[in-house]
């Protein structure tokens, strides 16, 4: 980390404190998108933070945008993941697949904040087995018509621009799948129902339903039958982003019962003077630092590697897991408090569940690293 | 149009710790933030230069480690920024921090400048003033709200107590401002990634050539003797009795200070 990521650091803390961590609970427990907490971020340019200036972007490296995820996740895990879909999963197929018109026309508007990004892989039965795809892009004079549905589509409803896989070829398993970039005004694009969750509960989640749409050749992502690749790239750039929101939970977690087991007072004393209070916050703070390790290498590997899968899959592996323990933990130190919504940490366990779940799952993440291992 | 916005960084405690030597202020140490009037001071600088279009010039005094402030003046958009700075220029009051700063003015040349009132270390809300005295230039103090800009003057409100005047300006003057005048925006990431990119112009006094006895502590007419805080005592007198002897006690009690 270098004096600029410090500086970017700042940004984010006082965005955080003053946009974000005033309004987390609520929209957790009302199920409300932050759309003003969105046009804040477009005023404080980050939208666009790893990409280029000449695309509407910020300039800055992976580290600079994962801070960015880590400082809004410590308040509000709603917001980290909205800008982690939007940057990860959105913007970068363009980025790195994109034509040149295709970066001019999706990827500036995307970088500036005029448009908001969503990505679409899973469909109801294919989450992991990715090649299990139903929806299909058949050609027709000069058009590709889309038919099939997505699930869990983070974003999805307030979202402009939408990356979907679609298979062109059902033959051919993985080899048929196509990336294609979609705008939400497109006719037979519909938004389905809008999931409850367990946690990020301020994020949308829907169903996205595709009743022949009609997708011009020029919004196809790269090649036919390059969309399992695209996906799995993409994704992997998207495990740093999920890895840096785990890590800001954790954080946030600790933070918050740091300052509550000062201030609680049992047997005459308050409880952070209790070994068993020490040695637990002890342990979390150890996790958590191990956690930003992996998370910032991650970072650093994307912009200095070809291949970074493993180290992508192990900080994501690391830091959800992570995320979770230290959450868990932190409820168990505030004791009956900790269980109630008047407190933020069940809202933070509650959060963390879900970054052992997507953008791969704990089980795809050690798949991920022991193929690397026994490679 | 050129706009310039005197700012000062100062520590962000009550808690100070003062020099027994000299009476002033020991910064190093101790978390630096912007004299938050100053913030409305820049803001209202960013607004007229996305309204009317201006060049804003950041100018601040004090130690090296006032650059890292001047950093986030360019991640908000500020297109340059002056650190004066030297050893003898340290222990100013406010006499000679305003001839230094009118020195390095001069050489910018502004339409306006803005200034906060008053900074929460020193409070004397004097420095602004100051400056545009030495400049020779009309000032309005306390500004709360900017109401009109135009390319030779501008509107503004200034408030008082218990009510507000809206005044006329021309170019150049210089307005100190309320905190309560506007809301800084927050930096900005483009502009934060590129701040380092950018140069900090160091004035020192061998760019002034100002005089040793008109800066620094020597320069200072004020010398702080001893800063210390007031031990509140309080008499205790117990009045024992009704209503009618309390009420006539404490009127008695109060008489003399009510003319």
């Amino acid at each position: 980390m270098n004096e600029k990521h410090l500086l970017l650091k700042k940004l984010y803390q006082q965005f955080t404190a003053e946009i974000v961590r005033p309004i987390a609970g609520y929209i957790d427990e009302e199920e409300v998108f932050p759309v003003e907490t969105v046009k804040e971020m477009v005023n404080a340019q980050m939208m666009g933070i790893p990409y280029p200036v000449k695309y509407g972007g910020s300039g800055a490296d992976t580290l600079a945008y994962v801070l960015a995820v880590e400082e809004l996740s410590k308040a509000c895990a709603t917001t980290g993941v909205i800008l982690s879909a939007h940057t990860s999963l959105g913007a970068h197929p363009i980025y790195a697949y994109g034509t040149e018109e295709q970066k001019q026309k999706y990827l500036v508007p995307l970088n500036k904040g005029e448009k908001l990004g969503a990505f679409a892989l899973t469909e109801p039965n294919a989450g992991t087995d990715a090649a299990g795809q139903k929806t299909t892009a058949i050609l027709k004079d000069g058009y590709y018509e889309i038919t099939g549905s997505k699930i869990f589509i983070t974003n999805a409803g307030y979202a402009d621009i939408y990356i979907i896989f679609a298979m062109t070829d059902i033959t051919k398993g993985t080899k048929g799948i196509t990336a294609f970039i979609l705008e939400k005004d497109m006719p037979g694009f519909t938004i389905g129902k809008k999931e409850k969750k367990l946690g990020i509960r301020g994020s949308s989640t829907c169903e996205l339903m595709f009743d022949r749409v009609k997708v011009p050749v020029e919004n196809r992502l790269g090649a036919e039958g390059k969309g399992f690749g695209i996906a799995m790239t993409t994704l992997d750039g998207g495990r740093i982003g999920i890895a840096a929101q785990a890590l800001g939970i954790a954080q946030g977690a600790l933070d918050e019962v740091v300052a509550y087991t000062k201030s609680r007072k049992q047997f005459n004393r308050s409880i952070s003077q209790f070994q068993n209070t020490q040695f637990k916050l002890a342990d979390m703070a150890t996790q958590i630092e191990a956690a930003r390790c992996l998370v910032y290498k991650a970072a650093n590997a994307k912009d200095t590697q070809k291949n970074f899968s493993t180290e992508a899959a192990m900080a994501k592996l690391f830091a959800s897991e992570t995320a979770m323990n230290v959450t868990t933990m932190a409820v168990q130190l505030y004791g009956g408090y900790g269980y109630t919504r008047e407190y933020p940490v069940e809202r933070m366990m509650r959060d963390a569940k879900i970054t052992e779940i997507y953008e791969g799952t704990s089980e795809v993440q050690r798949m991920v690293i022991s193929a690397s291992v026994l490679r | 149009m050129k706009i310039v916005v005197l700012m000062k960084q100062v520590p962000n405690t009550t808690e100070m710790l003062i020099d027994k030597e000299t009476g002033t202020l020991i910064r190093t140490g101790v978390d630096s933030i912007m004299n938050p009037d100053d913030t409305s001071a820049l803001e209202a600088a960013l607004k007229i230069k996305q309204s009317n279009g201006a060049e804003v010039i950041v100018i601040t005094m004090g130690p090296p480690q006032a650059a890292n402030m001047l950093r986030e003046c360019y991640g908000r958009g500020v297109d340059h920024a002056i650190l004066i700075s030297d050893p003898a220029f340290a222990g100013a009051d406010t006499w000679a921090t305003s001839n230094t700063l009118a020195a390095a003015i001069k050489r910018v040349q502004p339409d306006l400048i803005f200034a906060g009132r008053q900074a929460i270390d020193g409070d004397t809300a004097q420095v602004g003033p100051q400056v545009a005295e030495r400049l020779n230039i009309p000032q309005i103090t306390y500004v709360s709200k900017i109401v009109e800009v135009t390319s030779d003057s501008i509107v503004v409100k200034k408030h008082y107590e218990d009510f507000d005047e809206t005044l006329k300006v021309s170019f150049p003057c210089l307005l100190t401002t309320l905190e309560q005048l506007d809301h800084l925006r927050f930096m900005n990431v483009t502009s934060a990634w590129q701040a380092f990119d950018k140069p900090i112009e160091t004035v020192n006094n061998q760019v002034l050539m100002l005089d040793a006895k008109d800066i620094g502590l020597k320069g200072s007419p004020t010398q702080v003797r001893k800063t210390f805080t007031r031990p509140v005592s309080s008499e205790v007198k117990l009045i024992h009795g009704g209503s009618d002897e309390a009420v006539k006690a404490i009127l008695s009690t109060l008489a003399p200070y009510i003319q």
